[in-house]
């Protein structure tokens, strides 16, 4: 049961981050199967697009500031929103399962004593229960858990809900000052290492494994990946080969991702790497091995030499 | 300085995972265990900080008799002691946050290191929910970290970037891949830790929030479609993306 949902909307340099507007989604599917209030919580920043939240189904919006919380603090960002989840009777609370929604989702669970879900990628609702089906194994086995606790959380992971069919209603703001902040734990600095998107939030992945044959083939992915809007990534074998950041491995000690679009270049499907990546919902194989295991579970494939299809899939797309 | 390492016993990451009986827990039989990969970077780090700032690290895991391994692996890497949790079968996050909570008040220790993620339930929390319980100040997926007297300057990974973080001890720090390179157990550090202690208690877990109430294997997948055999096949799979997928 929930009377109460609270939606963590997480901003970085007074941008409202996509993976939070699909849990804001998530929460307004929350509100309707458990009959349901539901508001949200922008914590910092000086925020322009709060009509975003309510195109998506939550119109009461909170914006709590002090100058401490422009930047993220674990310390200070807990106490805020544990506080006001206390104030506001919340007792379901929502997080995008973001680099910011894990570090900051279990530090607000021990303090309201709830249990918490994270990297959720589906939930159904049972008798006023919801279950929610989470990846173990880096997504080798699927488990269905349920919250035994008054105060639930979970954290939802990048794309399992779709953006489609925003509404145009409006947000009611209600700004609330808070006087001192906790900033024991304290970010000082961003490091941006790359304006490109990260393959933990991309919608549609690039990804080149041992088959690229060495860093210099990656640009044509790059540039494939730019034309659909979407990152590059990478198995382990060419991370491990020193072509690719860590960053971009995509996998078990890697990232594991649910893209729209998965398109997977000179990899042969290593059990780890499929484990991450198998819950996207296209995936696309070129590899000129036709017996790679990468195909069983590719939706099409072309067991082709991927340097000659790779540009010809930029071409083709050129044309529009 | 008392430095603890919280580490944890996991499949291989090769290993192929099948359901158990009870539809709620891997089947072990014929999988291979190791220390969790994440851990490796921690228990390095532990050591580093140790052989910088002087002090002794203790390593401490919570599970079944076979966790011991995995703590003789960390004492052959070169920590000072083990403490074996017991605890069988299954328990959450927090469950295994009160029950490390609880042993790092005994151990006095003020700067605690765990990977960032165990690679089996892959929560990646149990870190933050023990700063909490300790009220100890908390940074995870750190790749870089520097300590100088009470002060800690840590970078943690973010999507495209990092976060430069500050606070002070004591904390807890969740190690990402990237932190350092975890050294190898030499011949003598194999040796050495079977003459180390392994406190074995009961593990103080209280109830565990997060109740498992089913576990399966994905869903196999429709064989696909084999488009072709060159780039010929291109303008069918483009084709295919927009009309069939609709996802470009």
């Amino acid at each position: 049961m929930a009377n109460k949902i609270l939606v963590f909307i997480e901003q970085r340099n007074n941008e409202l981050k996509k993976s939070s507007i699909e849990a804001v989604k998530a929460g307004s599917v929350f509100a309707s199967e458990l009959g349901a209030d539901i508001e949200a919580v922008v914590i910092g920043g000086e925020i322009s697009d709060f009509d975003k939240i309510a195109n998506y189904g939550v119109t009461k919006v909170t914006h709590i500031k002090n100058t401490d919380l422009n930047l993220y603090t674990s310390s200070g960002y807990s106490e805020v929103m544990a506080d006001y989840a206390n104030e506001s009777g919340a007792d379901l609370l929502l997080f995008a399962n973001s680099s910011m929604g894990r570090d900051l989702a279990p530090r607000v669970a021990a303090k309201l004593d709830a249990g918490i879900a994270v990297d959720c990628v589906g939930f159904t609702f049972e008798n006023g229960d919801v279950i929610a089906t989470r990846p173990v194994y880096a997504g080798k086995a699927l488990t269905d858990v349920k919250i035994n606790a008054a105060k639930k959380i979970f954290t939802i992971r990048p794309n399992t809900y779709n953006l489609s069919e925003p509404t145009d209603a409006s947000a009611e703001v209600t700004v609330k000052e808070v006087d001192s902040v906790n900033t024991s734990v304290k970010v000082v600095e961003l490091k941006k290492t790359s304006d490109k998107l990260d393959v933990a939030e991309a919608s549609i992945i690039v990804s080149g494994g041992r088959g690229m044959g060495g860093p210099e083939n990656y640009p044509m992915l790059e540039e494939l990946a730019g034309m659909l809007g979407g990152a590059v990534g990478a198995s382990r074998a060419a991370v491990d080969a020193g072509w690719r950041p860590h960053s971009d491995q995509v996998g078990q000690t890697g990232k594991t991702v649910s893209p729209n679009l998965y398109i997977a270049c000179g990899i042969s499907g290593a059990i780890q790497h499929m484990a991450g990546m198998r819950t996207s919902k296209f995936i696309v194989a070129i590899n000129k091995d036709a017996e790679a295991p990468i195909f069983t579970i590719a939706d099409y494939g072309i067991t082709g030499d991927l340097f000659e299809v790779v540009p010809a899939l930029i071409d083709e797309l050129k044309k529009g | 300085m008392k430095i603890a390492v919280c580490i944890s016993h996991v499949p291989d990451t090769a290993a192929k995972i099948n359901v158990g009986g009870d539809e709620k827990s891997i089947d072990k039989n014929g999988v291979s265990f190791i220390i969790n990969p994440y851990d490796e970077y921690a228990v390095e780090e532990a050591l580093k900080t140790k052989e910088s700032l002087g002090g002794e690290v203790v390593a401490i895991s919570i599970g079944g008799d076979e966790v011991k391994e995995t703590i003789r692996k960390a004492l052959a890497m070169g920590a000072d002691s083990g403490v074996f949790l017991k605890k069988e079968g299954y328990f959450d996050s927090i469950a295994t946050a009160r029950a490390l909570a609880d042993e790092i008040k005994t151990q006095e220790a003020d700067l605690v290191f765990l990977g960032k993620q165990s690679i089996d339930y892959d929560s990646g929390i149990v870190g933050q929910l023990l700063a909490e319980l300790l009220g100890y100040n908390s940074v995870s997926v750190v790749v870089d970290l520097k300590i100088e007297g009470n002060n800690i300057r840590a970078e943690r990974e973010i999507e495209g970037g990092r976060e430069v973080v500050e606070t002070t001890l004591p904390a807890i720090i969740t190690a990402q891949k990237g932190l350092n390179e975890p050294r190898y157990a030499s011949l003598k550090g194999i040796m050495q830790a079977k003459r180390k202690t392994i406190e074995e208690k009961e593990a103080n877990t209280g109830d565990s929030y997060v109740e498992v109430l089913k576990m399966k294997k994905p869903a196999p997948k429709a064989p696909g479609r084999i488009l072709g055999s060159d780039a010929s096949a291109v303008p069918e799979l483009v084709r295919l993306l927009k009309e069939e997928a609709k996802v470009i």
